[in-house]
């Protein structure tokens, strides 16, 4: 904890000084506030308009989080299925890489088209901004295997699931980690987007509104609120990658 | 009585005839090296022994079954160390029994201890030495339960003293568990200290070209390296390895 005091307060330090810089430039210049808002205007709104704003934080962190399992999920399912099956990887993956070259802002209409305005195409949207990270860093990590290791594991008899279950997945978990972190701020923003095409409520929702009534404070407080989350959830898998990998984090620590 | 038996052994990558009609044996209970210089198919022959690799031509013999081609019929220590490093000592030398079955914690904590390593039971490869890591791939091969341990230059990335060390460690493991060993090795001396018999092999393609039998008595004594027999035997083991 003391580490991210000493390592935090440089870039703490940045933000607030340029907070203090729109403060100024904002009051120098005389910009109306539905134009830009001041800070102080935004912090007002973000405390004051709480009682209102708390449910729609509620609905995205959920959303967010059940998208973000799911991707999870996924994304090693077919990471591993891939691995296991080559010629299924040589057929599917130059598809998964198509798949991500769909926006998003054109494919999450059609879904609420095909799959109405409930949860299943929000989780839609979400599963497919965050598995791809992670089946990549999967696949990655499983294919990067130490020769040597392998060849050890082969001389001593070992067969294909003990090749994965004792080698593979062991050796790919922090590669698979960096693929979490990814996906896992990339699910705050999906969450956001797919409450855009219609929810009843949601810090999309709530932005969508807010723009629309010349609401910037809100809007800011929107934003705010997005960045603080994504931080809030890549913290929970640096954290996790701390406690599962203990054989790594010392051994960087030591460096 | 004879554990491990090649016989006529051929094997050919391409048009490069790399093995050419080797045999030899191993008894049981009998530390073996087999020595040669860098490149002439030495770790081919282990692969083969191990299972990766199919012969042109020859047979392979464990007792008396058939190997060749079958993975996992004998335990091995690579080069390097090939610990995994997210296990610890401990989980790192029961990984040869894990695979062929069931393991068994209690022995291997024991031969840990009696190795030296009983403090660093919980202790990641990367926080041993280069010695120690050794030591426990050594332990893992010794504990795994095939019936012949393979050796494939094991202290040859080793600085000059610890390699000492190791191989006086070695002995005196070898002394109480009696193993039978196949050792692969370009170092004469480490040969004529280490083992009963040295199969000198001749390079492009590989074939056993003279036998040695070490007479020293055991336990050695890391004296006998200035002793004049051993020098005797060094020298005669260098020319078989020049002249052919």
């Amino acid at each position: 904890m003391t580490n991210v005091f000493r390592k935090g307060w440089r870039p703490a330090a940045v933000l607030l000084l340029l907070f203090i810089l729109w403060e100024l430039a904002v009051n120098f210049a005389e910009v109306p506030a539905w134009l830009l808002p001041p800070p102080t205007d935004i912090i007002q709104e973000a405390v004051m308009g709480w009682e209102g704003f708390r449910m729609h934080l509620q609905s995205t962190v959920l959303l967010s989080l059940w998208g973000f399992a799911i991707g999870t999920a996924i994304g090693l399912l077919t990471a591993v299925i891939l691995h296991l099956l080559p010629f299924i990887r040589e057929s599917i993956y130059p598809l998964l890489i198509l798949s991500q070259n769909v926006p998003i802002i054109v494919l999450a209409p059609l879904l609420v088209v095909w799959f109405g305005f409930g949860v299943l195409p929000k989780l839609i949207v979400i599963t497919l901004v965050c598995f791809f990270p992670i089946t990549v860093a999967a696949l990655d990590g499983f294919r990067q295997t130490p020769g040597e290791l392998r060849h050890y594991m082969l001389m001593a008899g070992a067969g294909r699931g003990q090749l994965f279950w004792k080698l593979e997945l062991p050796y790919s978990l922090p590669s698979l980690f960096s693929g979490l972190k990814i996906s896992a701020t990339y699910s705050v923003m999906g969450a956001v987007i797919s409450e855009w095409l219609g929810a009843k409520a949601g810090i999309g929702v709530y932005m969508t509104l807010a723009s629309s009534s010349f609401r910037t404070d809100r809007v800011f407080v929107a934003i705010f609120a997005i960045m603080l989350l994504s931080l809030l959830f890549f913290g929970g898998i640096l954290l996790a990658e701390r406690l599962l990998i203990k054989w790594k984090s010392r051994e960087s620590g030591r460096k | 009585m004879i554990q491990l038996s090649v016989n006529s052994l051929t094997k050919s990558f391409d048009s490069n005839r790399v093995l050419s009609n080797l045999s030899f044996q191993v008894n049981e209970g009998e530390f073996v090296s087999i020595l040669g210089p860098s490149g002439s198919g030495k770790s081919t022959i282990f692969n083969l022994i191990g299972g990766m690799l199919l012969p042109d031509e020859g047979s392979i013999t464990l007792g008396n079954v058939e190997i060749s081609g079958k993975r996992g019929s004998i335990s091995y220590m690579p080069q390097t160390p090939s610990l995994m490093p997210w296990r610890t000592t401990l989980q790192n030398v029961l990984l040869g029994q894990e695979i062929m079955g069931k393991a068994d914690p209690e022995t291997a904590r024991k031969m840990l201890q009696k190795a030296g390593l009983g403090d660093y039971e919980n202790a990641y490869p990367h926080e041993l030495s280069g010695g120690m890591k050794q030591r426990t791939a050594f332990i893992r091969a010794l504990l795994s339960p095939q019936p012949i341990i393979l050796l494939d230059e094991p202290f040859s990335a080793l600085d000059e003293l610890t390699r000492l060390d190791m191989q006086k460690w070695l002995l005196d493991i070898w002394n109480e568990h009696k193993p039978t060993i196949l050792f692969v090795t370009h170092n004469i001396e480490e040969a004529i200290y280490l083992s009963d018999r040295i199969l000198i092999l001749g390079s492009k393609p590989a074939k056993v070209v003279q036998e040695f039998k070490v007479t020293f008595g055991r336990p050695r004594m890391e004296e006998i390296f200035l002793d004049e027999n051993f020098l005797e035997c060094k020298r005669s083991i260098h020319y078989a390895l020049k002249t052919h």
